[in-house]
């Protein structure tokens, strides 16, 4: 019994660990590969490549003065951050990042649960996250904060149902929720989800877009606009948490991607070549990691690369296009699975 | 352990029960309904409703609460501006009404019990999305797809009341 | 981890009554549909404690569409709020006593 607590113990705390350094790193790479694409260096004064340079940053976020504005309405306004952050770190605690890793005599299952609602899981996390932006808009008692508190929780009410729509298709075909049955039902590269349900993944990426708020959908804090939306209030560590809950966001969405639509950890050949488990395992988180890491770029090159959505756009595209698009898909799906094609 | 943890989460839906009725700041009041919503969740999860659980998080508490969000900051209700102005007699009566109401259910539940056969242990898959589905499509056919029915309806007299002006 | 139903029953109770004395005593429209919504939750808290008692799925098919009707019931509600609010500039259920404007 005490050695399950352990274990259990064990895989949250490395979970964390790597999540919190890997946020940090996101915005060192997210500044690199920007200073990439517009042809300048990015950060390279603190440290070799600038690579201390989220710890700096960290080490200033802690250092500022933590303000809180006189007509703000202290006890919401001092939740919000916490609202924003905690959801979007307790989804990782059922999304699959490998099979088994045999190590010390153990074999550890590398996820921290899999429960039967999986996904549901996933998407109520999800709906909890609009508490944090809107109540952030609200206490914040300044028009902008609220303007953009009211866009955000509209935008990701929206892109939540097409999201929501999309995977039903990917859930037809497994006839599970859990996302390792995902995972396991796309053996072999041709049964990747991403052939079967190319529309539901188009869906899916882009909700997830207007999820994470990143541009083209940043329209929250579209700071051209807005100042800084609904974040504008807040400084220091408070003010931190809601770019990292983002950054969490954007790794959440991109695992999820790869579990849905590209197979997890899986790498199409791997088992039959024949090499040690651990071996294998080791292999199959790294397989996983790059895949996870692929969309992590990509959320970084669409930034620089397509301008920001009108608000009566976005919500068009949500309402009007996307999601009737993902009910076709889910009768595509029916229509596939009677015909047996899938 | 289980039992302290249990405490704790009713106590958590009490007090929060009690926010949501006592507290003057509309928004106050909606922080407490999700919570007391989120609480209830977690009693689904004790009783072994999986589905019930996280449907009651992403429907209830995450969407049906966002349009009590949106209202509140759309109406920019930041508190109720004066104190009631006529209804005294509610200031009296609520509290023996409402005692007067859980007396009776009190007095029901404490009424004459019925033998129940003692039920089979629940299976594995007791409260699974499965089995849900599976009831849904079969034996509450009809209820589901009147539910629809309901919901279309409910959005198209929504849109008609809340537009400014319908063309 | 279980939890006795009857437990869950009584916390029931306490919710459904509190609820009721919310929708009696709150002059706010707003906050007597948030009540009305804790009223139903109690509701809900009692299906799903009796679906655990008889080990019966169909408590829990209950609280699915007390839900849909939930949701129905503060969509329309709130629709009517809003409309309210516009002809009155106020949220008070004492307010609304006239027939006509």
């Amino acid at each position: 019994m005490s050695g399950v607590w352990i274990e259990a113990g064990v895989k949250v705390a490395v979970l964390m660990g790597l999540l919190l350094t890997g946020a940090a790193y996101l915005t060192w790479v997210e500044r690199k590969v920007s200073g990439f694409i517009q042809a300048r260096i990015g950060p390279n004064r603190v440290g070799p490549l600038g690579l201390l340079q989220p710890l700096a940053d960290g080490l200033k976020g802690f250092f500022k003065e933590d303000i809180t504005p006189k007509y703000a309405y202290r006890p919401l306004f001092l939740l919000a951050p916490a609202l924003a952050f905690v959801p979007s770190l307790a989804v990782f605690a059922v999304i699959p990042f490998g099979d088994r890793l045999p190590i010390l005599g153990r074999v550890i299952s590398l996820r921290v649960a899999d429960p039967n609602i999986g996904i549901l899981f996933v998407f109520a996390l999800a709906s909890m996250q609009v508490y944090g932006v809107a109540f952030a808009g609200w206490s914040s008692n300044n028009k902008y904060a609220l303007m953009g508190g009211l866009r955000a929780s509209a935008q990701m009410i929206s892109y939540e149902l097409a999201m929501g729509f999309s995977v039903v298709g990917v859930l037809m075909i497994t006839g599970s929720l859990r996302l390792s049955e995902i995972v396991f039902h796309q053996q072999g590269l041709f049964h990747w989800n991403l052939f079967i349900q190319p529309i539901g993944f188009v869906i899916f990426l882009v909700a997830g877009f207007a999820e994470a708020n990143r541009l083209p959908f940043d329209l929250p804090e579209a700071e051209t606009e807005l100042v800084a939306g609904y974040h504008t209030e807040y400084s220091s560590m408070k003010f931190a948490m809601f770019p990292l809950s983002e950054y969490f966001h954007m790794m959440a969405i991109s695992a999820l991607t790869v579990i849905l639509f590209f197979g997890g950890w899986q790498v199409p050949g791997l088992r039959a070549a024949g090499l040690a488990p651990l071996a294998v395992s080791i292999l199959e988180l790294a397989a996983m990691g790059l895949k996870m890491g692929f969309f992590l770029f990509l959320f970084i090159w669409v930034r620089w690369t397509l301008p920001r959505f009108r608000y009566d756009h976005l919500m068009t595209m949500g309402w009007k296009i996307l999601l009737p698009l993902s009910l076709v898909n889910v009768f595509w799906s029916g229509i596939g699975i009677l015909m047996g094609w899938f | 352990m289980e039992n302290l943890f249990g405490l704790a989460i009713a106590f958590v839906a009490i007090f929060s029960g009690l926010m949501v009725v006592l507290h003057r700041n509309p928004m106050v009041n909606l922080v407490s309904l999700i919570i007391n919503l989120a609480s209830a969740a977690i009693f689904f999860l004790l009783l072994g409703g999986q589905f019930i659980a996280a449907i009651q998080v992403i429907v209830y508490a995450g969407a049906i609460m966002v349009l009590f969000v949106f209202v509140i900051m759309l109406l920019n209700l930041r508190r109720e501006l004066d104190p009631p102005k006529g209804g005294r007699i509610q200031k009296i009566l609520y509290l023996p009404a409402a005692l007067a109401l859980a007396a009776g259910l009190v007095y029901a539940a404490l009424g004459p019990r019925i033998a129940l056969p003692a039920p089979p242990p629940p299976g594995p898959d007791f409260g699974s999305v499965e089995r849900v589905g599976e009831l849904l499509f079969t034996d509450h056919l009809f209820a589901f797809e009147f539910v629809s029915l309901l919901l279309v309806v409910a959005m198209v007299g929504a849109v008609v009341l809340a537009k400014r002006r319908l063309d | 981890m279980e939890i006795n139903p009857n437990f869950c029953l009584s916390i029931s109770l306490i919710l459904f009554t509190i609820g009721t004395a919310g929708v009696l005593l709150r002059r706010s429209i707003i906050v007597i549909l948030m009540s009305i919504e804790l009223m139903l939750n109690a509701v809900n808290l009692t299906f799903a404690a009796f679906s655990a008692q008889l080990r019966s799925m169909d408590g829990q098919i209950f609280v699915f569409f007390v839900m849909a009707v939930a949701a129905a019931e503060a969509v329309v509600g709130l629709a009517i709020l809003i409309a309210l609010f516009r002809l009155r500039g106020e949220t008070d259920a004492d307010g609304m006593n006239r027939l006509r404007w």
